[in-house]
């Protein structure tokens, strides 16, 4: 056996997905996920080379940060769809197309009011309310986008998910903020 | 035939010595230092068994530095030489000191950190806080009896970027090789965690003498992560104090005090907190320098009272934090306390109240973060022994950005994100032949400019001319696993690249490091030069080593000419380890670690193959 046969694979430019040897699957098992990174982690984090060379170190916070960079983005479920998308071939146009119904835009606004109005009256009931009724509908949200992309493999109906998606989770930090400012 | 020797999984082929290092609390109001020894984390009382080293630098006309005890006695009696709490002055602007209007000392107002006039000339806080370093150091060197290899220094997980590297300067000045900086709760939870086998989520209060950090942890088979972190950097057991100190000049009547006697209600401020955590009530009597007297009672309840906002401010911070990590107060196993200003009993009720359980204190909240900052130094050292393996994985505090157009803040990392961490972001021109472009870096959670922390400001010049929006100026954060931002730009449309690095300004450069030791060391006797020689042989001792353990388990990786070419380096190299020719040396060592480029590559891609192949590091490095 030669010594380039023995030499492992160039893992370093791998997609997010090969990183963690997992299928380019929306639907992902996240304790597999979890697992993995910190099965990388462990192996490649600067403070396992502290005592080692300049050149060592330098290798290992590139590649710590990868591996945490990779888990930021396959871990929430509308970042994880948006690279596959991109893996996938298909381009999701986040920033350019910004159309979305007109009836999903009114009903945000009006959370959106209603959210002011309970900040405004110091109404922490009503904010809770809100957060948790805001969380299941992106818990729905991340469902649906295996269902569009996994089995249906509709990826322009999954991007405009994705988009409504963070819509969604912005005003769930919108939400936060408001706890936070009446709870202080 | 020879029997091979097999170390246990986890240790060194190579058996090596124990090497020395130490764990650094450096506290607002005290300092301490321990130390792994057998196995057990230890902190290294001084010469009178005394644990604790107050945080405090009296300086002399002839620059001599006394610190602690001594110092901490002429705290009344010199209070413009004597510098107490200079922790709250890392790497802050005079605007920045809360009640800068009651502190004794004469400020200087430097570009980016505030000086202090002292009879020994002027003395930046890094300057101070490595003279409690060294004097730290020079107690771990008596008690270990040998040269250390290195320190892990801690400090509050909500320190920002500038408060992070003034701590790393001071500890370089102090002569100590800082092997991480890391966050006091952190450490407080691998002291904790380890020593109770704890798993599940955890929180760490920590309300020490100046800050105030909060931290989510999830403690899983050797893993410590930290899911989000919160506090305030300028709240502290100090704040109580001065609480106190205001409620004593109103109640007596006083006029303005002079710098004795505010020293004096101080400290008589600060007694009587501590009192009030065993007892009901702490009478305050005190004769000021003018003969009059202070007689007050200051009851617990009163005392809750004027400290109320102070402990709802810790409780905000915490259930921000708990959002952060997506969590409810009912969902965390524990909850640890950390600092001496946890004793206040006010504390431990509303933190009690808060998550609804008995915050846990069966550790000495003085000293758990030394402990848990030794045991991290042990194990970054290589000490560990078989089976005593963890990883932590810890958060930035703070987000980072860059200011856009009209002073709004562009957010490229967000808090609680993972280190190390690296995120890119583009710009481009705004004017047609546009060939110059300022970046200026900030670091907070609110969308101005003007409530941020400027951390840099840097000028990108040599952009070839183009019409306006076709540049792409790419620029790069990385914060590294101290937490620690360097930043870095190029322009990538044209083959022309203007590539930078930056070191946020308030940093000190190579050269004034370079200055201060050389005049730290004319006092000591010492020769700057002659330590730099030493500092480049260690260098070079702890690369050979390295490459001969990398050898030892992996060199089928290498082909023979590959092989040759190390081996050589490494003859050239030990040739000159121990030679006094600086230059030699620097060559070899440039020599060897260009030889194992190639080498550390595969062996990192080599180790994160096995980490997936479901083998953990301690069964494939036998």
């Amino acid at each position: 056996m030669s010594i380039q046969d023995d030499l492992p694979n160039i893992r370093f430019s791998d997609d997010y997905f090969a990183l963690f040897e997992l299928p380019r699957k929306q639907a992902l098992d996240m304790g597999e996920l979890d697992q993995r990174f910190r099965r990388l982690q462990s192996a490649v984090h600067p403070d396992r080379y502290v005592q080692a060379g300049e050149t060592e170190k330098r290798l290992a916070m590139q590649w710590a940060t990868r591996v945490n960079e990779a888990y930021q983005t396959l871990k929430p479920a509308g970042q994880r769809a948006l690279y596959l998308l991109n893996l996938l071939g298909f381009d999701p146009q986040i920033e350019s197309n910004t159309a979305m119904p007109t009836a999903f835009l009114v009903q945000q606004m009006e959370l959106r009011e209603e959210v002011m109005a309970a900040r405004a009256a110091g109404d922490e009931n009503a904010l809770d309310a809100a957060h948790q009724a805001m969380r299941r509908e992106v818990a729905e949200a991340q469902q649906e986008l295996i269902v569009l992309i996994d089995q249906r493999h509709d990826f322009a109906a999954a991007a405009d998910l994705v988009r409504k998606l963070m819509f969604q989770e912005k005003l769930l930090r919108e939400i936060n903020d408001a706890l936070e400012a009446v709870t202080l | 035939m020879a029997l091979l020797q097999i170390a246990e999984p986890g240790e060194s082929v190579a058996p090596h010595q124990h090497r020395l290092a130490i764990g650094i609390d450096l506290g607002t109001t005290n300092s301490l230092v321990a130390t792994v020894r057998s196995g057990m984390s230890v902190v290294l009382n001084d010469e009178r068994g005394h644990p604790l080293l107050p945080s405090v630098v009296r300086y002399a006309a002839d620059g001599h530095a006394d610190v602690g005890f001594t110092a901490e006695s002429a705290k009344a009696t010199d209070p413009k030489n004597t510098i107490v709490s200079v922790k709250r002055f890392m790497g802050r602007s005079r605007a920045d000191i809360a009640h800068v209007e009651t502190l004794p000392y004469d400020f200087v107002d430097a570009d980016g950190m505030v000086k202090i006039k002292t009879v020994a000339g002027i003395k930046s806080p890094v300057e101070i806080s490595a003279d409690i370093l060294k004097t730290l150091r020079a107690r771990a060197e008596a008690s270990l009896g040998g040269e250390l290899i290195g320190a892990v220094i801690t400090v509050p997980a909500y320190f920002d970027d500038a408060q992070r590297q003034a701590t790393k300067d001071a500890a370089q000045l102090a002569g100590l090789n800082v092997l991480r900086l890391l966050n006091e709760p952190t450490a407080a939870a691998i002291a904790y965690g380890l020593d109770n086998a704890a798993e599940g989520i955890y929180a760490i209060y920590d309300l020490g003498g100046g800050t105030f950090d909060i931290s989510i942890l999830r403690l899983a088979k050797g893993i410590f992560e930290v899911l989000s972190t919160g506090g305030d950097s300028a709240l502290g057991g100090d704040d109580f104090d001065h609480r106190v100190f205001c409620w004593i000049i109103q109640q007596a009547g006083l006029k303005p005090l002079n710098l004795h006697d505010t020293r004096l209600l101080q400290a008589h401020a600060r007694e009587a907190k501590e009192y009030l955590s065993q007892h009901a009530e702490a009478p305050i009597t005190v004769k000021l320098s003018s003969g009059e007297y202070v007689d007050l009672v200051l009851t617990t309840d009163l005392f809750t009272e004027m400290t109320q906002t102070l402990v709802q401010k810790t409780l905000s911070a915490t259930k921000k934090a708990l959002r952060d990590a997506s969590l409810s107060p009912s969902e965390v196993r524990g909850v640890v306390m950390v600092g001496g200003s946890t004793r206040m009993p006010q504390i431990q009720r509303a933190v009690g109240e808060l998550f609804k359980q008995e915050p846990l204190n069966n550790l000495d909240p003085d000293k758990v973060v030394a402990l848990g900052a030794a045991m991290q130094a042990n194990l970054l050292a290589g000490n560990r022994a078989a089976g005593d393996d963890w990883l932590l994985l810890d958060v930035i505090p703070l987000s980072l950005g860059l200011e856009t157009m009209g002073g709004l803040v562009e957010k490229v990392i967000p808090r609680n994100s993972t280190i190390p961490v690296a995120r890119a972001q583009e710009f481009t021109t705004f004017k047609d032949g546009q060939t110059a472009m300022s970046v200026h870096v900030v670091q907070g959670e609110r969308d101005l400019v003007s409530v941020c922390r400027s951390l840099a400001r840097f000028e990108l010049r040599g952009i070839p001319p183009m019409v306006a929006g076709a540049a792409r100026i790419r620029v790069t954060f990385q914060v590294d696993a101290d937490g620690l931002l360097s930043v870095s730009a190029r322009e990538q449309t044209t083959g022309h690249e203007a590539r930078i690095e930056v070191k946020p300004s308030y940093g000190l450069t190579d050269e004034e490091i370079a200055t201060m030791l050389k005049e730290s060391f004319s006092h000591a006797k010492d020769d700057a030069s002659l330590r730099a020689l030493r500092e480049l042989q260690v260098e070079a001792k702890r690369l050979l080593e390295a490459i001969q353990s990398a050898l030892a388990s992996d060199a089928q990786i290498l082909s023979v000419d590959e092989r040759r070419q190390i081996d050589a380096a490494v003859a050239g190299l030990t040739a000159v380890v121990d030679s006094e020719d600086r230059s030699a040396l620097d060559a070899a060592l440039a020599k060897l670690s260009a030889a194992t480029e190639e080498f550390a590559a595969r062996r990192m891609n080599q180790s994160v193959q096995q980490a997936l192949a479901g083998k953990n590091i301690d069964q494939v490095t036998l």
